[in-house]
């Protein structure tokens, strides 16, 4: 094993030192009155298991340039346009720094331009992990033989993804402007079936930091709903109560971060327009017990330190106890309303309550508990409604117990809705919510119970 | 060119590497490849030949029963505009390697940009050492189809127009020019784009084969957005019924951009004022730039057998057409008129190649007979699992070449070929699909979509709806969206246009995979009518 072992060797990606010596020089190619260089560097592993054994894998190394460069002055107005190469030698970086200023000559003055910051100061990222970077081939076949073994011992058919990211990101300027960061990301879910087919169940998890992942733990939590979402009945569409564990609350809330955008609402066309082009901001739009921020240092929901541009962020709340408190203002529209630009860094994390999920279902007559939902598109952005469907272990519950599993449904509903009919949350917990199982966007949500959610049909699906 | 060309960049690229600390020592083999806009790297050419052979032998070396690797460099331009204004110019280029090795039956994969002997060697072992590695919690060991070896294959689409040859300032002129006449016809908001790439691959493979390909896909597309005057309502109009192609700049000339978009935009505007849709079962008459993409999700997806087998349980899902014992030559899918097509040489279509990303060559493959599930998608790992089926059917135990990759970093796995609804005997079209309906919705356009883990339940919308009454269009519908169970809603069928009325949809961003890949599929279709359909209405108070 230790050939194998030998593999595992630090994960590659380019030093602070490495980004400065390429952007000091692609900008030293720059010919035209100014440019930006981003360098994004990194090392990507994964493994992939179905059918209790693995099928898949890959590692793989890449590193980016992308060379924008702005042509023209105040007084006649500034063109831009971007070259990408992975190249990092110096023809590929004379190459794309030639692009992109060719194409930025061809390019019309841009009514929208703005300049380039200056230099600034950045906060430390709070989303690097030693585990991380250093999990290898072996280490991640090990995680996955912790659940395709009970998996195969119990009869049952596990599937899963384990994908972890190590890697920097840079963005330097010509007008001195340098921010670099390291950041890691893990993700691990597992699909685990019933040997017959009828009884599905789900578990993941996703953090920075590896060791916070629990594997066996997560394993055990899918196939347990896998056995006990077997063999579900119908049941009529319509509303329901619904207990929504906190991947499935994960998956619908980031539709709100996504509806954020300040110049849509502005512009009339977003949910959080008003007629006479004004927007929600102080506005209620949700339960009181709302608060949506982005904290891009809070070391469970890390994000970025700075934008694409070399914009420090920082945290912004979104909404405040049900009330918007702002939108998103990229750095153009933000000057044009006399604002300042949003720097959020990504993440999303909304507050929670006092209830435990034993509580919610407890005091629930008769409802449904959703474990998580999927194949999530929106429908009419005037309400940010979304269609999707219930996934691998969708309960009734009745007088206050879980009673049995129901086929899945698919609802037309919004979370605008959903948390407008609250009835109770319990604690935040870091979810995997993206679709496709890959780190995706930090969440952290709480469980929550909701009144009158909306399904309108019933799928055979397991 | 080369010579010259391969000394500069070699001398330089070292140069480079010694002043940024990096490891690349290039070989002539990445300089090669690296000829900016040179011609695509040759079969002929020995030093990619070198580097492949090399990449092979170290694998085998390290262990592997089966190894290949591939080469690529993909090139893409997207041009994104709104209103007045160029939101993003961007050429991209990326160059790299990925080497797939088969040990002990398990599959490793490992990629680098880093096209250099040592590096290739390197990544070669670290592919080998993977595959040993997950080994370890090998079942049933892969076994590969028989491929016949191609020594020297070329392939390259066939188009008019080299995208990447055509000035900058024509496209962005033509974007402006195409917003200015949106903006006239009464859109708030127009948005367009075009988006150009260009795929070389070189595959090589321990079997034996050898192929370099260029692959060429162009999208152009826009937006309008139409806003009502008291401020309370937005309707969108996205002229999504010009499809992405495997095509040329040609592409975009023939989509007439300039001379449709007051269409799309009066058709955004009329959307204000049409009436929400009453809830109920109607016939809907669907035209193929919206029945693509129900083809896609519905028939073409839950026919990966990569799906009926559980490889994807975890996150696309499986299939309900399964398991393939029972069902392959038996499900009755849907009516008799109901023929499927998978194929990868349709002209203009997205998938369209010469020879898959494990080298082999597609044929075309019957999936659905007159409503009889036939056949699934398969690669090389794949098709043994049905030889019995095959044996019995007479058929040979074969790929139908389904593999693709989307960059050199990610590995190549099935991913679905074009598939597509065959057209009728009967020479009829829209129109008369449209006379023959007493009370229906037709749809035009893909909207919304959703659809299950295993493919019954299905929701979808769509860009323009009309109410059918008496076989004529009476008005314009909104908020429509149609609810369906996969077997029934294809049991609906009952009347579907002739070879006239074929044309190719296609989907360029479809997901599958994990980590996620995308894949570009054309699907052609013929507008097709479906009886007593669920439609609901969508339209919501905020």
């Amino acid at each position: 094993m230790s050939e194998l072992r030998s593999l595992g060797a630090a994960a590659r990606y380019l030093s602070r030192e490495e980004c400065e010596a390429i952007a000091k020089q692609a900008l030293g190619y720059v010919t035209v009155p100014g440019a930006r260089v981003n360098i994004g560097s990194g090392s990507r592993g994964n493994t992939r298991f179905a059918v209790n054994q693995v099928s898949t894998g890959g590692d793989s190394f890449d590193t980016t340039v992308t060379v924008t460069a702005f042509v023209g002055s105040d007084a006649d107005g500034w063109r831009s346009a971007s070259s990408t190469t992975n190249q990092v030698d110096e023809a590929g970086l004379r190459q794309a720094v030639e692009t992109a200023e060719r194409l930025a000559k061809l390019a019309p003055v841009d009514p929208e331009f703005m300049p380039e910051l200056e230099p600034q100061q950045y906060q430390p990222a709070q989303n690097w992990s030693e585990a991380t970077a250093a999990l290898d081939p072996m280490g991640r076949a090990e995680a996955v033989r912790a659940i395709t073994a009970p998996a195969t011992q119990g009869g049952l058919v596990s599937t899963g993804y384990l994908d972890t990211r190590a890697g920097a990101n840079a963005v330097a300027n010509s007008r001195g402007l340098f921010a670099y960061a390291r950041s890691t990301a893990a993700v691990l879910t597992t699909t685990v079936r019933t040997a017959d087919g009828t009884g599905s169940g789900w578990a993941g998890a996703s953090h920075h930091d590896w060791n916070r992942i629990d594997a066996p733990a997560l394993g055990a939590r899918a196939a347990e709903k896998a056995r006990a979402s077997r063999n579900p009945v119908a049941i009529e569409p319509g509303r329901y109560t619904v207990v929504f564990e906190p991947t499935a609350v994960g998956n619908l809330v980031q539709f709100i971060g996504n509806a954020l955008n300040a110049r849509a609402a502005d512009e009339g066309r977003s949910f959080f327009s008003k007629p006479g082009g004004k927007n929600k901001i102080g506005d209620k739009v949700v339960d009181e017990r709302v608060t949506i921020v982005s904290d891009p240092f809070d070391p469970e929901v890390a994000g970025s330190p700075f934008t694409g541009e070399g914009l420090p962020t920082r945290r912004t709340t979104w909404i405040e106890n049900g009330v918007v408190k702002t939108l998103n203002y990229d750095r153009y529209w933000a000057r044009k309303q006399g604002v300042s630009p949003t720097a959020s860094g990504g993440s999303l994390r909304m507050s929670g309550g006092s209830s435990s999920m034993e509580e919610m279902i407890a005091g629930t007559q008769r409802g449904l508990l959703v474990t998580r939902f999927w194949y999530l598109r929106p429908v009419d952005q005037r309400t940010i409604l979304y269609t999707g469907l219930t996934r691998d272990g969708t309960f009734l519950i009745e007088n206050g117990k879980i009673t049995r599993a129901v086929k899945n449904l698919r609802f037309n509903d919004s979370p605008v809705f959903m948390l407008n009919n609250l009835e109770a949350l319990g604690t935040p917990v870091r979810v995997s919510a993206s679709e496709d199982g890959g780190p995706g966007q930090a969440v952290m949500v709480p469980p929550i119970k909701v009144r009158d959610f909306n399904f309108t049909s019933l799928s055979d699906a397991v | 060119m080369g010579t010259t060309r391969r000394e500069f960049v070699r001398t330089t690229s070292a140069a480079a590497a010694a002043l940024t600390g990096l490891a690349a020592v290039p070989s002539t083999a990445r300089a090669a490849l690296a000829a900016a806009d040179g011609p695509a790297p040759s079969p002929a050419d020995p030093d990619i030949r070198a580097l492949a052979h090399l990449a092979l032998d170290a694998a085998r070396t390290a262990g592997a029963s089966y190894a290949d690797i591939r080469i690529n460099r993909n090139r893409t331009q997207s041009l994104f505009t709104r209103e007045r204004r160029v939101q993003g110019l961007v050429d991209n280029e990326t160059m790299g390697f990925g080497i797939r090795a088969l040990v002990n039956g398990a599959w490793g994969f490992a990629a680098s940009r880093e096209i250099t002997r040592d590096e290739v060697a390197r990544v070669a072992r670290q592919a080998a050492l993977q595959a040993k590695a997950n080994s370890l919690t090998i079942v049933r060991p892969v076994v590969l189809a028989p491929v016949t070896p191609t020594p020297d294959g070329t392939w390259r689409t066939p188009i008019e127009i080299d995208p990447f040859t055509v000035a900058v300032e024509g496209k962005v002129a033509l974007l402006l020019d195409a917003n200015a006449a949106a903006l006239k016809a009464g859109a708030r908001f127009v948005n367009s784009s075009m988006f150009f790439l260009r795929e070389e691959k070189t595959f090589a493979s321990t079997d034996g084969s050898f192929i370099v390909q260029t692959i060429y896909r162009t999208q152009p597309s826009m937006t309008m957005t139409a806003v009502s005057k008291d401020g309370t309502d937005f309707q969108t109009r996205q002229a999504n019924d010009i499809a992405p192609m495997g095509k040329g700049f040609e592409h975009v000339r023939d989509a007439h951009l300039v001379e449709n978009a007051p269409r799309w935009a009066d058709e955004a505007v009329q959307k204000l004022s049409a009436r929400p849709v009453d809830v109920g079962r109607y016939d809907l008459v669907l035209h193929p730039s919206h029945l693509w993409l129900t083809v896609h999700e519905s028939v073409a997806h839950p026919t990966e057998l990569d799906r009926a087998l559980g490889y994807e349980a975890n996150y696309a899902g499986t299939s309900f057409v399964a398991p393939p014992a029972a069902v392959l030559g038996k499900l009755q899918f849907g009516s008799k008129l109901m023929n499927i097509r998978g194929d990868r040489s349709q002209p203009g279509s997205l998938s369209a190649v010469g020879w898959d990303d494990e080298g082999v060559k597609p044929e075309s493959f019957d999936i659905i007979r007159n409503g009889l599930f036939v056949d699934y998608q398969t690669t090389r790992e794949q098709a043994p699992y049905l030889a019995d089926y095959y044996k019995r059917a007479g058929k040979p135990v074969r790929s139908h070449g389904c593999s693709y990759a989307q960059t050199w970093a990610d590995v190549q796995f099935q991913r679905m070929p074009n598939v597509s609804l065959l057209p009728g005997t009967k020479e009829q079209g829209w129109d008369d699909l449209i006379a023959a309906t007493d009370r229906g919705i037709a749809i035009i356009g893909d909207g919304s979509f959703s659809i299950d883990q295993q493919r019954y339940n299905a929701q979808f919308g769509g860009q323009l709806f009309y109410e059918i009454k008496g076989g004529r269009i009476v008005g314009m519908l909104k908020d429509v969206a149609y609810q369906m169970r996969t077997p029934e809603f294809w049991g609906s069928l009952d009347m579907i246009g002739g070879p006239k009325s074929y044309q190719l949809g296609g989907a360029f961003n479809d997901g599958k995979g994990q980590p996620s890949q995308v894949n570009a599929v054309s699907h052609g279709c013929v507008p097709s009518r479906f009886r007593n359909v669920n439609v609901i209405n969508t339209g919501r108070k905020a």
